[in-house]
């Protein structure tokens, strides 16, 4: 099939970047969407252009590293796919489809498609973990968990870390990527000892970094490929008022 | 030229095998608590086996700065492993035990992997699970609270743990959140999207890496008192594989060009349940979990050129090849013999999908019988994701039409040689992971590199590493060493160089080019001849890699053309090695099936009189033939016999 594409190209974080229109022909049904791209990106090194910067890396829908917004839905129209898993035969032939990069003040643009998410590592590394030094773990049975229990654990762990809450919040809030996290370690007798220090710290981190509040629009469960419920932001704010109501000495 | 150890000596220590990594530890030099902040080391990698190594040595007190190529340490390749981890728990009470989860590491990695490694790995599997379980890792469950197994790649007991079909995920996220913690507490420095360009060697001893800042493109020194490599595995080299786009063999290769020793680098994993290639365009492949085999029949038509829609074929005009070549181990026999008994019947002209490239190159993994046996509830409780996943890619609902699957490059058992202490040759380079040659042999069985990477980073470094500091003084080293200033003018050259060339041809299609001579010549099965014509090709590509390659873009700022085209070359070197090492290697074993080396029923045929060694070969010079080591392997606890799953 024949395409047009509208890709945002920006040379660096301190240039203006603007929207660029590439036609496509051969397009192949099978093609994967950032297939579309290498594709689009051979012609443009043939032409001597600079081919168009864009991230993956597994290609599987698990590493979270691809990140476009299409046609102004993060992932693009697919419910519950990365866009590395998105297939050229969602489209038609003649479509004009416009490709951005996530849009938060949070995520500074790198490099056309390109952003920096690093602000969510920071918000990890605030207590996104489980304070035990490696050697000092119990025999895993000594602990055991309800099955319904460790399935909604990993409900929330399943969190990829892509980032498409964010881009698809019109308040650019962060809420359900940390829901998640704290949930899946609140839901664990493991995640217990550390749970209202896990709640506040990692609250506090999100909001330093400049991600804003949320209001209750659900657009990021709608956008997250991993299908992570609200539920978990409902969770996170119980574990959090907890937390300030019981001083956060714990 | 440097001053390598060339004698290999993998320092086993003595003993009785159950023993060995106790009297290790017994006799270990220590670090004192107090002078580990004096000692820096450079973790390569936060995949499974960097990641917990980075924030396990950060917890001992050491200094640490840790490195990946991603934008955050938790993207890293492990992320994408599926199916499980084992570990001999035996909590299912069906006979496993540390015992038979090394004999059969050792069988499944027909006899090519060094006893003493295999039995320590076998040892610590227990305590991953513990302490994984301990980090938050939400582990499948059974209804009374404990941990749920599942049998997965032949095993005979269920010994694998897994949490849905993201188990790598989980295991990774918990190593991730171990290292943010040590980030927070800044004990780790950790550098994102960066990428070691080299290795610098001072007088013998591995003492500091080159990196290039990803996104300014800056190239900076890194110096420190030990360099860990926990890069990941290089079946890239393939261009199409199952691992992520970024994996590469850069690293490593680099190490080996400063005196590393590169060990047995023909031993790659073809793994049979993948998603076959649907187009020139393509540019990965897709695992299906192999734990699919417990439920899915695998067949192909008994006619050759039978292009009937599945349903359509009746039961009698199938061939359920592997039920009837392997009675005894049906589905689940181990990926190499899968892969090749795929091959077989796709050569017979019984492949199955659509032609690409003139072939039909295909079978059928059906899972009628099971919906039938089971019910369609269960089957999607236990496949569910994967069903989807696949219906995503194909456009075709497993549920309705059998899933088509091809073999795909995977994994690699070659790497980095290292002793017991995870050493290379060259003292002071830890190598952990997949990026070592490691504990699989010639074939590494199915849920064993996450236990491998995790032993790995978790347990056995911890420990050797702080045996081989302590025998140095922490003394100040800097990067104003005139080592450093030389090899890191020999980075800016080679960028410059590649920017300069400005020929014709984009990266991606040496690349493309490169995949094709090796999954014919040196893929699923090799021969002398092929060898050979591959011998010839390979340095012709490279040639003209250097001549013609386009690089578009600068080096100061980011450029996704230039990091390709620094990974690419150096596969076109690394492939050579690959090609050299399955010739040399006159018999078939594991990943590695020589056509001249069958049994007349055309199963491998080992040569062990003569080839029970690991190959660790020493470069000499690009396109210059390479020195052959070798490590003689003894099996004194296993007795060698024939690998039969029949
Ligand atoms: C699809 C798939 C499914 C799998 N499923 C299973 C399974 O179910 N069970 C199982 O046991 N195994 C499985 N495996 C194998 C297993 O996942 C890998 O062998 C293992 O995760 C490798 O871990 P690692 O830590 O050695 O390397 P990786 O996870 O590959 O990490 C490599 C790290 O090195 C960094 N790096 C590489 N080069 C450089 C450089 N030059 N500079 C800086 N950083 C660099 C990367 O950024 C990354 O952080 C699977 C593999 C694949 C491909
Ligand atoms: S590239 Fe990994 S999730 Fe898309």
């Amino acid at each position: 099939m024949r395409i047009t594409v509208h890709v945002w190209r920006q040379a660096g974080p301190q240039e203006p970047g603007k929207m660029v229109a590439y036609d496509l022909d051969n397009v192949n049904e099978h093609m994967s969407f950032l297939e579309m791209l290498d594709f689009l990106n051979e012609s443009l090194i043939a032409k001597g252009e600079e081919p168009i910067a864009f991230d993956s890396d597994c290609r599987e829908g698990i590493c979270g590293m691809c990140s476009l917004v299409i046609d102004g839905i993060p992932h693009g129209p697919e419910k519950e796919t990365t866009v590395c898993q998105l297939h050229m035969r969602h489209f038609h032939d003649g479509q004009e489809i416009f490709i951005e990069p996530w849009r938060a003040k949070s995520f500074p643009v790198l490099k056309d498609l390109i952003i920096d998410r690093s602000s969510l590592d920071r918000i990890q590394q605030a207590g996104g973990f489980i304070s035990v030094n490696t050697g000092s773990a119990p025999d895993a049975n000594n602990i055991p968990i309800g099955k319904e229990q460790a399935d909604r654990a990993m409900d929330a762990a399943a969190c990829i870390g892509c980032g498409a809450c964010v881009a698809a919040c019109k308040n650019a809030s962060a809420m359900l990527f940390v829901g998640a996290k704290v949930s899946h370690l609140a839901l664990l007798p493991q995640g217990q000892v550390e749970k209202k220090r896990r709640a506040i710290a990692m609250v506090e981190a999100m909001d330093a970094e400049g991600f804003g509040n949320c209001t209750n629009q659900y657009e990021c469960e709608a956008a997250c490929p991993k299908g992570i419920s609200v539920e978990f932001i409902a969770k996170m704010n119980r574990e959090y008022l907890g937390a300030q109501l019981s001083g956060r000495s714990s | 030229m440097n001053s390598v150890n060339k004698t290999l000596d993998s320092k086993v220590p003595g003993g009785p095998i159950e023993k060995q990594w106790e009297l290790y530890r017994e006799k270990m030099k220590l670090v004192a608590p107090s002078n580990r902040r004096k000692y820096k080391i450079l973790v390569v990698g936060s995949g499974l086996a960097g990641a917990s190594a980075a924030s396990t040595l950060a917890e001992l007190g050491y200094e640490v700065e840790c490195f990946c190529f991603q934008d955050s340490p938790r993207r890293a390749h492990s992320i994408a492993a599926q199916g499980g981890i084992n570990a001999a728990k035996n909590y299912q009470n069906d006979g496993d035990s540390i015992w038979r989860l090394f004999y059969d590491t050792v069988k499944g990695g027909d006899y090519r992997s060094r006893e003493a490694n295999v039995h320590r790995l076998s040892e610590i599997s227990l305590q991953i699970i513990d302490q994984a379980t301990a980090m938050g890792v939400p582990f499948a469950r059974e209804y009374g609270g404990t941990l749920a197994n599942r049998s997965f790649g032949g095993a005979q007991v269920s010994r694998t743990f897994y949490a849905r079909g993201q188990t790598g995920q989980q295991l990774l996220l918990g190593c991730y959140a171990g290292l943010n913690r040590q980030i927070a507490s800044g004990q780790v420095k950790m550098h994102n999207r960066t990428e070691m360009l080299d290795l610098v060697v001072v007088d013998g001893l591995a003492r500091g890496i080159i990196t290039r800042d990803l996104v300014t493109g800056e190239i900076q020194r890194h110096a420190g008192h030990a360099v860990v490599l926990a890069t990941g595995g290089y079946v890239n080299v393939f261009f199409l594989s199952t691992n992520a786009m970024g994996s590469n063999v850069t690293a490593s290769w680099r190490a080996h060009k400063r005196g590393a020793f590169f060990a047995n680098p023909c031993f790659t994993q073809i793994h049979p349940t993948c998603i076959p290639q649907s187009g020139e365009f393509q540019s990965k492949l897709t695992l299906m979990s192999e734990s699919l085999r417990n439920d899915g029949r695998v067949w192909v038509p008994i006619k050759p050129g039978d292009t009937r829609p599945p349903n359509e074929i009746p039961e009698q005009e199938r061939d359920y090849y592997l039920e009837r070549i392997y009675p005894s181990f049906g589905n689940l026999v181990p990926r190499d013999v899968a892969s090749r008994a795929a091959k077989r019947v796709c050569d017979e002209g019984r492949g199955v999908g659509p032609l690409v490239g003139g072939e039909r190159r295909g079978v059928y993994l059906d899972f009628k019988d099971a919906i039938q046996r089971h019910g369609k509830k269960v089957i999607e409780d236990r496949y569910g994701n994967l069903f989807e996943m696949y219906e995503r890619i194909t456009g075709e609902s497993p549920y309705e039409v059998p899933m088509r699957i091809y073999p795909a490059p995977h994994y690699s058992m070659g790497g980095l040689w290292v002793d017991y202490g995870l050493m290379s040759n060259l003292e002071g380079l830890h190598v952990i992971g997949e990026a070592n040659f490691s504990d699989h042999g010639a074939n590494r069985l199915g849920a064993s590199a996450l236990m491998q990477g995790l032993a790995d980073g978790y347990f056995i470094l911890p420990n050797t590493i702080g045996n081989y500091l302590a025998s140095k003084k922490p003394e100040n080293i800097s990067t104003d060493h005139p080592e450093f200033e030389k090899v890191e003018n020999e980075v800016r050259a080679y960028i410059e160089k590649l920017l300069s060339i400005n020929g014709d041809r984009s990266v991606d299609s040496f690349h493309m080019e490169l995949g094709r001579i090796l999954w014919n010549k040196c893929g699923m099965s090799r021969n002398k001849e092929g060898l050979l014509e591959a011998l010839q090709e390979i340095p012709k590509l490279r040639k003209e890699f250097w001549e013609n390659v386009r690089v578009l873009g600068e080096g100061e700022t980011l450029n996704q053309s230039l990091e390709k085209a620094g990974r690419v070359a150096d596969f076109l070197e690394f492939a050579e090695l690959m090609c050299r090492d399955a010739l040399e290697r006159e018999e078939s074993c594991g990943g590695h099936f020589r056509e001249e080396y069958q049994t007349e029923e055309g199963e491998a045929l080992r040569r062990d009189d003569v080839f029970s060694y690991v190959a660790a070969w020493e470069f000499t010079g690009v396109g210059v033939e390479p020195i052959l080591h070798k490590e003689n392997l003894t099996f004194e606890n296993v007795a060698l016999a024939v690998r039969s799953y029949k």
